[in-house]
């Protein structure tokens, strides 16, 4: 179970608020304007953000005070998650390894990742020689081999075409989202909410709501919500 | 416009190595005393290039992971040494590191005896001093540079400091350490009132400074000419490399965005190194400034009277090079904008050519193409206005250019759109985006022509001179105090002509 206690996170004169539970084996998406807080959430999961109170607790412990490699956290920015000089075999590596010389056993979960991301051989390709979504595959195989129960999504697929990035949400969705894991992902779209979200919160004026079921929410949306999409 | 351009930058650049080219020709024995100056231009511009990349990088790491109090003070005093005149730089060293300066008399006292600077470490020092804040801005925009992303994956993926540097820092190096050293080499290639005041004799004697004593001493044009031509080789093949690995126009900017960087801890022994390598970084570059400043400050109102005439004639030398490098690097901007032309394409390449050439070559060639027909001292004060214009003109280009092709790109449309074209695009448009970076230009190029002493060198005679020439004098007759004034009021002058043309282009901005 992940647990916000009554976290909140100053940036300034703006701030974040959230008393909020989730269950692991679900996934759940964040939606809510521009600055209305989403990034800010996703900084003090995955540790970049200090708390200015609260706790974050992930089965009952507190790990707030944990730097970011502690967390059992993952991370898929929208933009540069891979280094461009290191081939995809080192790209997938650095979540279990820093060694420049990746051990067997290293390797093979590597490839055992690389394969059901769909990318069986590209191991020894540079990320500049690959298309749009074959990095965000990439992304995917390393988190895939680091393999933390709480996944971020900070819109890493934004950038892709609808069809791509359908295929990518319902591979993230398969791969990543286990029972024991929770998957939260950032979003502007409400059709990647409804594939592979089961669960959606708003985020709205720096406050986290509670979490609504994400067909329910879009079928009758609260008025914040309709004036976010313009309905 | 573009071909009128074309022909007055054939003039200024091409024109004067035609001439020395010529002349050279005349003379075909290489005395020894020649390739002792090769030898020690090399030596000295390799050694200054490696001790400033060596000195710059730990300072730029430190300012790239740390933020703190000062910081952007700091960035921004980086940028000091483009308008820091030479002779001033090397009049400060002297008060610290010289025979009569602080460090050696606190030495003397207990005991030790600070050896000569003069020679080959005082070139290498100035060098350093001048160059280091350069390089570390340089290295600074690499780290920018570096996408903030990278820094959270390694945090988030538990690198430990050596794997930041391994895997982050040390490729940004790989591409960036090369082209600051190479530029610092450069710069050093040409080096002249360096090599003038802490150099000279056989053993530490530039290209430059022979071809300056060749002038001066024996008045032998064929050997200047022929010092020259090798000048022009050295600097010729050094840019064309240089060319290709060096982003030019980062030299003028630096980000001074602090980074965020939550893979590194925020205390312990890290932060102590980075403390101390800035606080000395400070010390060792302030130090020297604040001297002239504490020293000079109370000989300003005895300063003799040629001084005053002598600031005049460097105010008038260096609006007028403003001017005319502003100009210039506007119509090469404004003729190359305007489509691929062969005017256009012809210009850019005239007007980054000045990188290849040195001022004293420059000089040495319009010498020679003026002297059959006008005394070269009546000129000297517009050729040395025209030599800094042509020597700013590629710093000018450019800052220029990225301004005018954003612009372009951005409100080309809709400037089309509502007809704005010819003078009037010129005026609503172009003018007002481009007003900083003029104003940024035009006191860079005052900067550099108040403060410089190379081409003034080669065609002053006793009757017209500049305040860095005054500055020379004085110190040449060991009259160090009226020096250090004179370095002072040279300084804020300076300073001055910069902050009025920078603040004119920021003003309404």
């Amino acid at each position: 179970m992940l647990e916000l206690q009554e976290v909140s996170v100053e940036h300034g004169s703006f701030k974040l608020r959230a008393d909020v539970r989730i269950a692991p084996g679900n996934v759940t998406a964040f939606v809510g304007e521009s600055g209305a807080g989403k990034s800010t959430l996703f900084g003090a999961l995955s540790g970049f953000e200090n708390l200015a109170s609260g706790q974050i607790l992930w089965s009952g412990t507190d790990i707030a005070p944990l730097p970011p490699a502690q967390r059992p956290v993952s991370i898929l920015f929208q933009d540069n998650n891979l280094f461009p000089h290191l081939t995809v075999e080192r790209n997938v590596a650095l979540g279990l390894t820093t060694r420049a010389r990746p051990g067997h056993e290293t390797l093979d979960r590597v490839h055992e990742a690389l394969e059901q991301v769909g990318l069986a051989g590209f191991g020894a390709r540079k990320p500049g020689a690959l298309s749009g979504g074959q990095r965000s595959r990439v992304s995917l195989a390393r988190a895939l081999v680091r393999s933390r129960p709480i996944v971020l999504l900070d819109e890493p697929f934004a950038a892709l075409g609808p069809a791509l990035k359908a295929e990518m949400l319902d591979l993230t969705a398969t791969t990543l989202a286990r029972p024991d894991t929770v998957v939260l992902m950032i979003t502007h779209d409400p059709q990647d909410a409804l594939r592979i979200a089961d669960q959606t919160m708003i985020v709205s004026d720096g406050l986290v709501q509670m979490p609504r079921d994400t067909a329910d929410l879009f079928a009758s949306p609260p008025p914040d919500l309709q004036k976010y999409f313009g309905k | 416009m573009g071909w009128g351009l074309v022909l007055a930058l054939t003039l200024i650049v091409i024109a004067p190595v035609i001439v020395v080219a010529w002349q050279a020709g005349v003379s075909t024995d290489i005395r020894p005393e020649d390739i002792a100056a090769i030898r020690f231009t090399v030596t000295q511009a390799i050694l200054s290039a490696l001790v400033s990349v060596i000195v710059a990088l730990p300072i730029a790491r430190a300012l790239a992971r740390r933020q703190f109090w000062g910081r952007n003070a700091i960035i921004t005093l980086l940028g000091a040494p483009f308008i820091l005149p030479v002779i001033v730089a090397v009049i400060a060293l002297l008060t610290i590191f010289g025979q009569g300066g602080i460090l050696a008399r606190y030495l003397a006292e207990i005991g030790f005896n600070l050896p000569s600077i003069y020679g080959l470490s005082g070139v290498v020092l100035a060098h350093v001093f001048l160059n280091v804040p350069l390089v570390t801005r340089y290295l600074l925009q690499g780290w920018n540079d570096i996408p903030a992303e990278h820094f959270r994956l390694a945090a988030s993926l538990g690198f430990s400091a050596r794997d930041t540097f391994r895997l982050l820092e040390l490729p940004m190096l790989r591409a960036t350490l090369p082209a600051a050293a190479l530029a610092v080499f450069l710069i050093c290639t040409t080096s002249f009132a360096v090599a003038l005041t802490m150099g000279g004799g056989p053993r530490a004697t530039t290209i430059e400074l022979a071809i300056f004593q060749a002038f001066r001493f024996d008045f032998d044009l064929a050997r200047a000419s022929q010092l020259a031509l090798f000048q022009l080789l050295l600097t010729g093949v050094t840019a064309l490399v240089a060319f290709r690995v060096l982003r030019l126009a980062s030299f003028g900017g630096g980000s001074g965005r602090p980074l965020s960087r939550p893979d590194i801890p925020k205390s312990g022994g890290l932060v102590v190194l980075d403390a101390t390598v800035v606080a000395v970084a400070v010390v060792f570059f302030m130090a020297p400034l604040l001297s002239i400043v504490v020293r000079g400050a109370p000989h300003l109102p005895d300063l003799p009277s040629s001084i005053w005439l002598a600031s005049l004639n460097s105010l008038l030398v260096a609006l007028a090079a403003a001017l005319m490098a502003v100009l210039g690097a506007l119509g090469v901007v404004l003729a190359a904008a305007y489509g691929a032309t062969v005017a256009g394409t012809t210009l850019r390449i005239l007007a980054y050519l000045p990188l290849a050439l040195s001022p004293l070559v420059l000089g040495t060639g319009l010498f020679l193409a003026i002297n059959p027909y006008i005394d070269p001292r009546d000129v000297a004060l517009p050729v040395a206005a025209t030599v800094n214009a042509a020597v700013t003109l590629p710093f000018a280009v450019g800052i220029l250019h990225p301004v005018l092709l954003r612009t372009e790109s951005q409100y080309a449309n809709l400037a089309d759109s509502v007809g704005l074209t010819g003078w009037s695009r010129f005026r609503d448009l172009y003018f007002p985006a481009s007003r900083p970076a003029l104003g940024f230009s035009a006191g860079l190029a005052a900067a550099l022509s108040i403060g410089d002493l190379s081409v003034i060198a080669l065609f002053t005679g006793a009757d017209v001179t500049t305040l860095p020439m005054q500055v020379y004098r004085l110190m040449g007759a060991y009259r160090m105090e009226d020096a250090v004034a004179a370095s002072l009021w040279l300084l804020l002058l300076s300073l001055f002509v910069f902050w009025v043309f920078d603040w004119w282009g920021r003003r309404d901005a």
